[in-house]
């Protein structure tokens, strides 16, 4: 009955439907709302709306679906709220609304089910922990609300479990049926919409005590999860479905030598044009949106028979993207060059080839990724990885074995956010009154809030009310109240009205809009007709960096940067085969996964385990044994060697970009302390080289524990607090928890900015709280934040441990084959350590010249 | 390089004339007129975090006032002025004095104690009420230096003013500096803002760069010392 596509979809419904249609004899009284569906994506739920009306339609049931999002119009949102659908299918930020509003308790009454779509996806981020809350709200307003979550196979099934049924509640009293939690993990019939070939998708659904029957795929009847054994947490039940076919994933295999550092896979760019000739449709993933840039452009460059190749990534103007993906949809496109924006949607059908180009990261996204590809149970996903150099190539071996071995990495689950808590907190003082006692209840019933304190707690409670300063600056303007009755409520409609502008937890980063203008110079548009559109939007903090004539690929085009106009970042077409000037825009990045990182060390520490490995590599580390040395599974190698006037230190954690850059911060600056006077420091995701100009070789061979210890866990204290101070990574970091937590206004795109000298910056209020209040909320929620984000703190000290007593030491007279990766991205990326005053030293010394002169 | 400008040797407090007075350029911000035991600060907007709460219900950190007086305590612990000038918009709002904590305050009156202290009327304060100690001017001569707060359109050889907020950026490397600065032409000079919580308008602005029609330098405050960049070298935002 179900078309390819569906499955899943329906599958997830298939309860409500049912219950639905049974419930049409007896309703007299007015319906209210019976089945919600959350997903990540707006317009996955939009399509979802379609695909459920068809079934509904042909079986004739009397059943209203409706999505409410950010484009609904007011007067729908308004009707809704009085005249309920049966089924609503929304985003986690319009269900924060719909919670905080005042008719949230009647609105919800007699809601029965709720669907959580690609749950993996959400629990991983703040957005996650704002529907865990919204999820805490619902199963208080309608007791015996049943939770469904839809997600791709996880490392923790368990976490996910959590997730959807209240923790910490009361022991309830044994009731008939009770018993432990069973997982059928594997008994479920295959589902034909079938996640793809050799993937599990997971359902999950809770243990309901309404009566609703399982979802239509399993067999069996439902099984009681309420409770647990004493002591354990509460979980749903787990259904797992087994996939098809197992997937065709192999590595692009050039047969020649690969280089030893970049990740633009230049080399293999005519092998990926084949492959889209070969095939249908083929979905290019990249890892960054300059990698995106990059091959889209070299792809053209090959495409003599003009195939219909289209990039989309989150930085092309929204417009553009929809019609991509139209384009798609209907059949139109043999590829898509990608990011992560298309990990997860809407399914495309006709996908029979995945390619995905440089570092797989993690073995789920790659298994994920795959799955995007061939919903058909009986044909295998077609997937190649291409590695963009040597050590990628490791990387790709080692999600190869992992895919083999179906060993996911999926991130642990997340501990509640301060900052999104005290968003919710205001949230539901604009719904209702509440007593503090039973909404904090409430809250810890939330699997990531499961373990908040009463303390933590009260602080959340009095930051929303006066901001939380020790110095009582703000009581006269408290923005809740607690009253004679001792129950919390909303100031005034003012203040609810500012808390329905800031919800949500995706904090963009300032951006301008990249706006194409009029040039006199080159040919006049060609590729595009008309001149003056938008294409897009970048960072501010990348436009800051440019000045005029600079040259970057945007939007699958190389660009001339003409300067800031009107907060918009004004550029022209460079001349055809003008080679970009500037190398890099922020874009995403993930960190290699912990796992995958531990299977690259295992296959470099395993000379058994080369002959899997393409033979270029293999006598890679041949060489790099003869040089030197290569490290044992849990070892660090250090080594060291001088090279022109310098002397370099590097050394191999694999433990992601961001760790080592965080380790690169922390050592430059213990060198610095130890008079070794370093210049400078490049990471990667295997490593880290600092350049100094004085010898640690030297040094560490008349203090034999001088290596040791500059690695010493002890790294995490001091050091660490001064560089917080000062780091620029947690001043972002502070300024999304500041967003979040409505502490100061959200910039909504299309608003205009005010002057620079009235907007007040976040990096000061950053300094003078830091100084003023260490302990505050919000520099706690960006400490939290910082552990395992842009700094990941919480993994540098994971290796610091590891490593302890097993660091090996090479002097060396020149620079080893494993140093050469990491010494190419010197000059490559930005180089860190280097202070404020040191450019504006280099600046001052231009003027000085000049007046010499 | 503009006419008239003399570069002396880098120094962490870096030394300037103008209109034939020594003006030295202080790290944090402030210009000590050592002839007139004089120091000068601009902007200090004070009680501008409160302000927030008043206005929009946004509260900030509201220890602004206090960090603000902290610095200024150090300038004056340093050059033990015999009088302070505060050039203009010395509180945020009109009704800043009246939100300001006892504690802060009493900082206030410590600084004033045994000296000249002169509130010079900006735009955001022109209205300020009693109570905070010192006397009030519209502008100030000393010497030859005019001190008002808004710089005055057109040539004004030997004036000091405030009022913009002047930040100067350098982009090199793939990395942009931005810092508060003084900027000057030899002739004229604007200050930085001082206040824990003033933002900046960049020096390539119009409303600064019509200001020094034949060009200037702009003094940045860095970390450990004060630099002087050329026009050149500095970024639009």
């Amino acid at each position: 009955m179900a078309p390819t596509g569906a499955g899943k979809t329906l599958a997830g419904f298939l309860p409500s439907l049912v219950a639905l249609a049974e419930r049409r004899p007896q309703t007299l009284k007015p319906k209210g709302l019976h089945t919600l569906y959350v997903s990540p994506l707006k317009a996955l739920a939009v399509d979802i709306a379609r695909n459920l009306d068809a079934p509904i339609a042909e079986m004739d049931l009397p059943v209203r679906v409706e999505t409410r999002t950010g484009d609904t119009p007011a007067h729908k949102r308004t009707r809704q709220i009085s005249r309920p659908p049966d089924i609503l299918l929304t985003t986690p930020e319009q269900l924060a609304l719909l919670i905080a509003h005042r008719e949230a308790a009647e609105f919800f009454s007699g809601l029965r089910c709720v669907v959580l779509d690609e749950l993996h996806a959400l629990v991983t981020s703040k957005r996650g922990d704002l529907l865990s809350l919204a999820m805490a709200r619902l199963h208080r307003l309608s007791p015996g609300l049943a939770a469904v979550g839809l997600s791709a196979t996880v490392r923790e099934p368990d976490e996910l479990r959590k997730y959807l049924v209240p923790q910490n509640q009361p022991l309830p009293p044994p009731s008939a049926g009770e018993g432990t939690l069973r997982s059928r993990g594997g008994e479920g019939q295959r589902d034909d919409s079938g996640e793809s070939a050799g993937l599990h998708t997971g359902r999950i659904s809770s243990g309901s005590r309404a009566p609703l029957s399982r979802p239509g795929l399993t067999a069996g009847p439902p099984s009681p999860a309420e409770g647990g054994e004493r002591g354990a947490p509460p979980m749903a039940d787990l259904v797992t479905v087994a996939g098809g076919a197992k997937a065709d994933l192999r590595m692009l295999d050039l047969g020649r030598a690969l280089p030893i550092s970049g990740h633009t896979a230049w080399h293999s760019m005519p092998a990926i044009y084949a492959l889209i000739k070969e095939h249908r449709t083929t979905l290019v993933f990249v890892n960054t949106r300059l990698q995106a840039e990059y091959t889209f452009r070299e792809l053209w460059r090959l495409n003599e028979d003009a195939l219909p190749i289209a990039i989309h990534h989150g930085s092309l103007d929204a417009q553009q993207r929809r019609r991509v993906e139209a384009a798609m949809a209907a059949g139109q496109l043999r590829a898509i060059v990608c990011t992560a924006t298309l990990d997860l949607g809407i399914d495309w059908g006709d996908v029979d080839l995945v390619v995905n180009v440089g570092a797989p990261k993690g073995a789920s996204r790659i298994m994920q990724r795959i799955g995007r590809a061939n919903h058909r149970m009986d044909e295998p996903s077609k997937a190649y990885l291409v590695p963009g150099n040597r050590f990628e190539m490791l990387e790709c071996q080692a999600a190869l074995n992992a895919v083999e071995e179906a060993a996911q990495d999926t991130p642990d689950a997340r501990l509640g956010a301060l900052d999104v808590l005290a968003q919710h907190v205001l949230g539901m003082a604009c719904a209702d009154a509440f007593d503090p006692l039973d909404f904090y209840d409430e809250i810890v019933s939330a699997a990531p809030y499961a373990d908040l304190t009463w303390e933590s707690f009260e602080q959340v409670v009095d930051y929303v009310a006066t901001g939380g300063y020790a110095l009582r600056a703000y009581e006269r303007f408290a923005k809740i109240l607690r009253g004679p009755d001792g129950l919390w409520r909303v100031r005034d409609a003012r203040t609810a009205q500012a808390y329905r502008m800031n919800v949500g937890t995706i904090v963009e980063a300032a951006r301008v809009r990249v706006r194409l203008g009029r040039t006199l110079r080159g040919k006049p548009g060609t590729v595009l007709p008309k001149s003056g559109r938008v294409l897009g939007e970048i960072e501010d903090e990348f436009a800051e960096t440019l000045t005029v004539g600079d040259t970057f690929l945007f939007a699958g085009e190389t660009l001339r940067f003409e300067g800031l106009a009107e907060d918009e970042c004004l550029v022209t077409r460079a001349p055809p085969d003008t080679d970009p000037a500037i190398p890099s825009y922020a874009g995403s990045k993930f960190p290699l996964s912990t796992s995958l990182a531990a299977r690259v060390r295992a296959l470099i520490a395993d000379p058994f385990e080369w002959d899997r490995l393409p033979e270029q590599i293999g006598a890679y580390l041949q060489q790099q044994r003869r040089r030197s040395v290569l490290p044992g599974e849990r070892d660090l190698l250090v080594e060291t060697f001088p090279r022109g006037k310098r002397h370099y230190l590097t050394a191999f954690p694999f433990e992601g970009r961001l760790a080592h850059q965080t380790l690169g911060m922390l050592l430059t600056r213990r060198l610095e302390r130890d008079g070794l006077r370093p210049l400078g420091f490049a990471a990667n995701d295997y490593g880290i080289a600092i350049w100094t100009t004085r010898d640690v070789a030297e040094r560490a061979a008349l203090d034999p524990d001088f290596i040791g210890d500059l690695f010493a866990v002890d790294m995490l204290g001091d050091d660490l607090e001064a560089w917080l101070d000062e780091s620029a990574m947690m001043k972002r970091t502070f300024r999304q928890c500041a967003v979040i937590a409505g502490l100061i206004e959200r910039h909504h795109p299309g608003q205009k900015k005010s002057g620079r000298q009235v907007t007040i910056s976040t990096d000061l209020i950053y300094d003078v709280l830091r100084k003023h209040q260490p302990d505050h909320l919000l520099l706690r929620a960006a400490r939290q934040d910082a552990a395992t984000g842009l700094l990941d703190v919480r993994r540098l000290g994971m290796m610091l441990e590891r490593i302890q007593g097993r660091i090996i030491h090479r002097s060396l007279d020149r620079v080893s084959p494993l140093s050469v990766s990491v010494m190419l991205e010197i000059g490559r990326e930005r180089v860190y350590g280097e202070g404020a005053d040191e450019i504006l030293a280099e600046a001052e010394a231009e003027l000085l010249q000049e007046a010499l002169s | 390089m503009a006419a008239g400008l003399r570069l002396e040797k880098t120094s962490k407090h870096p030394t300037l004339q103008l209109a034939g007075e020594t003006l030295v350029l202080d790290l944090c911000g402030g210009l000590w007129l050592p002839d007139h035991r004089t120091l000068i600060v601009s902007d200090l907007h004070l009680e501008k975090g409160s302000s927030y709460a008043v206005r929009s219900g946004q509260f900030l950190p509201p220890y602004d006032t206090r960090e603000t007086l902290a610095c200024l305590h150090e300038a004056v612990i340093r050059h033990d002025p015999a009088r302070v000038v505060a050039l203009g918009d010395s509180f945020h709002d009109a009704r800043g004095p009246e939100r300001m904590e006892p504690g802060d305050r009493a900082m206030v009156a410590a600084l004033q104690d045994g000296r000249d202290w002169v509130w010079i009327a900006g735009n955001h304060d022109a209205a300020v009420s009693e109570g905070v100690g010192g006397r009030y001017a519209d502008a100030l001569t000393l010497g030859g230096l005019l001190l008002r707060h808004e710089p005055s359109p057109g040539a004004a050889p030997g004036e000091i003013a405030g009022h913009l907020h002047p930040c100067g950026k350098v982009a090199m490397r793939g990395r942009a500096v931005r810092r508060r600065c003084f900027v000057t032409d030899g002739s004229r000079l604007v200050m930085p803002a001082f206040g824990a919580y003033a933002g900046g308008l960049n020096v390539r602005d119009k409303a600064i760069e019509g200001l020094f029609p034949k060009g200037f330098n702009a003094h940045l405050l860095g970390d450990g010392r004060v630099f002087a960049i050329g026009r050149a070298q500095l970024a639009r935002d």
